[in-house]
């Protein structure tokens, strides 16, 4: 039904139509309207049979969701940031186990120094985690994603994050087609599970396993997400079957066929990029830009597919890694690789800072003029920076960094 | 009888076997061939160990008084790595592993699973080691208790992190020699004021059901599982189950240590409802401290090279406390 909602609520509407049997909540922003919107669907009686667990931490929420989902439950969670980072140990587990759980995660920041807002340093840091990683375009690509979720989740018996940018999707209101119970039923069948702890036929799970088989095991978990790269598109093309709509998928390209220059993004800031491509498209210049919405599995053949024919390529990132650059770029230059075009690693938007238009288009004039480097922090204030840094070389005793820097901020105001 | 017993026994002799002389209803679950079996013979547990008695007979209890449908969910620790080392497994019941500080979360998880699917017939239960409840798992205990998830969650009290080679855990008596807390130095061993009463803090939550036991009063604890699985809701079981490695006692008492820590009044075993005590297992033939302690290699130092008194006598204090606080003794002052 076409609505006009919070990206949250549309969330929250479109997982209680995937009828989770056990929800583990712990509240973080900005995933919290989330499950509150759950709370309310299985109170009310409207989202049943269901149990809604109140828990006391992220780290228990998801062993909740181990524990359900082991026990032949669809389960689901939902975190972001700091949540994410503190169930850390139990996603491995998770993972390791088969166990088909799907989480939500609302895009947020990593402290410190803490910061609240929107960038992809949470999930970035669990990309070697198992899980699969589906990240969402806009609010309607959000909601559609989760009974995708499942339904790959279920059918290859691994957890998925679905990846939706924090306040900039979660919190905004826009016009969402929520998917229909009738929909949902007919797409997504019930949860049968590969592995079951049921006292009529007992089996053991989470054996200890040594050296003898410890590489095939893991080296399953590989093979399970290289299915996936089948599954992803396979299920997407079923989902718009159902729905009529096109959502999921493995990459998105938009204008590249003649690009010679292509930015790579992922989530909500594509949006913006592509109508950066349009204007500059109007003043003739041949750029194109590539959404990737699986980053795990990472969809090498179909990235080559759309980049290998462009001359630049530029790897917009909402998060880094410290000490080398790119997380993205170091993928997308895998998929590329023996083919030689000139690259660039853009970091951009962390902790909330708004990606303008303006920036792009300067930053999109830049690389193809040939001025762009290696490795740019979009509307990075160099001065600040430099004042902190020789702050430092003066005084041993020079104090903490953020705070230093925000009193720059302040005084400059 | 035509029904030959399938099982194997491990002890022989009425009383040890169960009270296979007593009478039916009398009889002990370990008595019944038809016994569950849940952790079966082959597993690589230590000789004498205490976890590995206790487990069996807690399971076997459980599973009897839930009809055979029980799911167990185990922390990691000693119990874990010695029942399952792939492919072999000692567990003849529905079992899952996933974390070291995570086992009563999950096993609450599976009792949200079996409520939201109607399947109330079958019964959770959690365990795991002292580390694991006392220490990393103490959060996620703590929640389950305060959301009286209908999950029963035993600890295996060894009083140390037996698995990783016997270092301090939260559960560690002062002065006990581990890895962590050498008998070296002015005040060898562990520390006096340190360590945690886990039954007590179940009882702070107000939980239906909290008890003690030892491997010393095996009915008692098959009582206890009985009791507790006849209820619904959160419920705390605590087993000191002696370790001879740990410990440095010789394995074959295993028991009478776990009875020494009964008798002298340093482990009290009671049972409380709903966050009261209720009842009081009374200490038959009361036993100065020095008894228990002396054939622990872990509290060598309180005897060599010098006898420590001084450090005894705390203990003994401690002891006397507890003798005091739970009415151990109540039955002999009464008689006085």
């Amino acid at each position: 039904m076409l609505k006009q909602t919070e990206g949250s609520r549309a969330v929250a509407e479109t997982v209680a139509c995937c009828r989770p049997e056990v929800i583990a909540a712990y509240p973080i922003s900005p995933q919290t309207h989330i499950v509150e919107e759950l709370s309310r669907l299985v109170k009310s009686g409207a989202l049943k049979p269901c149990e809604y667990v109140n828990v006391e931490s992220e780290f228990a929420a998801m062993s909740m969701c181990i524990g359900a989902s082991a026990a032949g439950a669809r389960t689901y969670t939902a975190t972001a940031s700091q949540g994410l980072l503190y169930m850390v140990e139990a996603l491995y587990n998770a993972s390791g186990l088969g166990l088909p759980i799907v989480m939500t995660v609302a895009n947020r920041a990593i402290g410190a120094p803490i910061n609240i807002w929107n960038d992809h340093s949470d999930t970035m840091s669990q990309r070697d985690s198992g899980w699969i990683q589906l990240y969402a375009r806009d609010n309607q690509e959000a909601a559609d994603l989760h009974p995708q979720a499942f339904r790959l989740a279920e059918e290859l018996s691994l957890p998925v994050m679905v990846c939706m940018d924090g306040f900039v999707l979660t919190h905004a209101w826009e016009r969402i087609e929520v998917p229909e119970q009738t929909q949902v039923d007919a797409f997504l069948p019930p949860y049968e599970p590969r592995q079951v702890l049921d006292p009529d036929e007992p089996v053991s799970i989470g054996a200890m396993v040594g050296p003898d088989a410890f590489t095939e095991v893991r080296y399953l978990a590989h093979a399970k997400q290289m299915q996936a790269l089948e599954a992803i598109p396979r299920v997407a093309d079923e989902f718009r079957q159902v729905f009529g709509r096109s959502s999921g998928g493995l990459v998105h390209p938009y204008a590249c066929e003649d690009a010679d220059t292509i930015v790579v993004a992922l989530g909500s800031v594509f949006g913006t990029v592509c109508d950066v491509v349009d204007e500059m498209r109007a003043r003739g210049v041949r750029i194109g830009a590539l959404a990737i919405t699986s980053f795990r599995p990472f969809p090498l053949n179909a990235v080559r597919t759309v980049l290998g024919r462009a001359r630049q390529v530029l790897v917009l990132e909402r998060a880094f890694a410290v000490g080398v650059g790119g997380i993205v770029s170091a993928n997308v230059r895998t998929a590329l690789s023996g083919i030689l075009l000139d690259g660039h690693t853009v970091v951009a938007g962390l902790g909330g800072r708004a990606v303008t238009k303006e920036s792009l288009h300067r930053l999109f004039d830049d690389a193809i003029a040939g001025r762009l480097g290696e490795l740019t922090f979009l509307d990075l204030d160099t001065e600040l920076v430099e004042r902190e840094l020789a702050r430092m070389a003066q005084t041993r005793r020079s104090g903490p960094s953020a705070e230093n820097i925000l009193r720059d901020v302040g005084s400059n105001r | 009888m035509s029904a030959a017993p399938q099982v194997r026994f491990y002890q022989v002799g009425s009383f040890a076997a169960g009270n296979r002389l007593l009478g039916p209803e009398l009889q002990s679950d370990q008595a019944d061939p038809g016994r569950a079996n849940a952790l079966t013979c082959g597993h690589r547990a230590c000789q004498g160990c205490g976890e590995a008695l206790g487990a069996r007979y807690i399971l076997d209890s459980a599973q009897r008084a839930a009809g055979g449908k029980v799911i167990a969910v185990n922390a990691t620790g000693c119990l874990e790595v010695f029942s399952t080392p792939y492919p072999e497994t000692s567990w003849q019941l529905p079992w899952l592993h996933s974390l070291f500080g995570n086992a009563p979360a999950v096993a609450a998880g599976v009792a949200a699973a079996l409520r939201a699917k109607g399947r109330t017939d079958i019964r959770v239960v959690g365990q795991g080691g002292d580390g694991g409840t006392v220490d990393i798992g103490l959060g996620c205990l703590s929640g389950m208790f305060e959301r009286n998830d209908d999950v029963l969650y035993v600890c295996y009290d060894n009083e140390a992190y037996m698995n990783t080679g016997v270092q301090r855990s939260g559960a560690t008596p002062p002065t006990a020699r581990t890895a962590t807390t050498q008998a070296v130095g002015e005040e060898p061993g562990a520390p006096f004021g340190q360590g945690k009463n886990l039954p007590l803090i179940a009882m702070a939550h107000e939980i239906p059901y909290v008890a003690t036991a030892t491997v010393a009063g095996l009915r008692d604890l098959e009582a206890k599982v009985h009791r507790a699985m006849g209820m619904r809701g959160a419920r705390y079981l605590h087993v000191l189950v002696p370790c001879p490695l740990g410990w440095g006692t010789a394995s074959h008492d295993t028991v009478r240590i776990a009875r020494l820590a009964e008798q002298t009044g340093l482990f009290p075993v009671f049972e409380a409802l709903d966050g009261e005590v209720t009842d009081v297992t009374p200490i038959r033939r009361r036993l100065p401290v020095e008894e228990y302690l002396r054939p622990q290699k872990r509290y060598a130092h309180l005897f060599r090279p010098e006898l420590r008194t001084d450090v005894i006598g705390r203990l003994q204090r401690t002891a006397d406390r507890n003798i005091a606080r739970f009415g151990l003794l109540a039955h002999e002052e009464a008689s006085s």
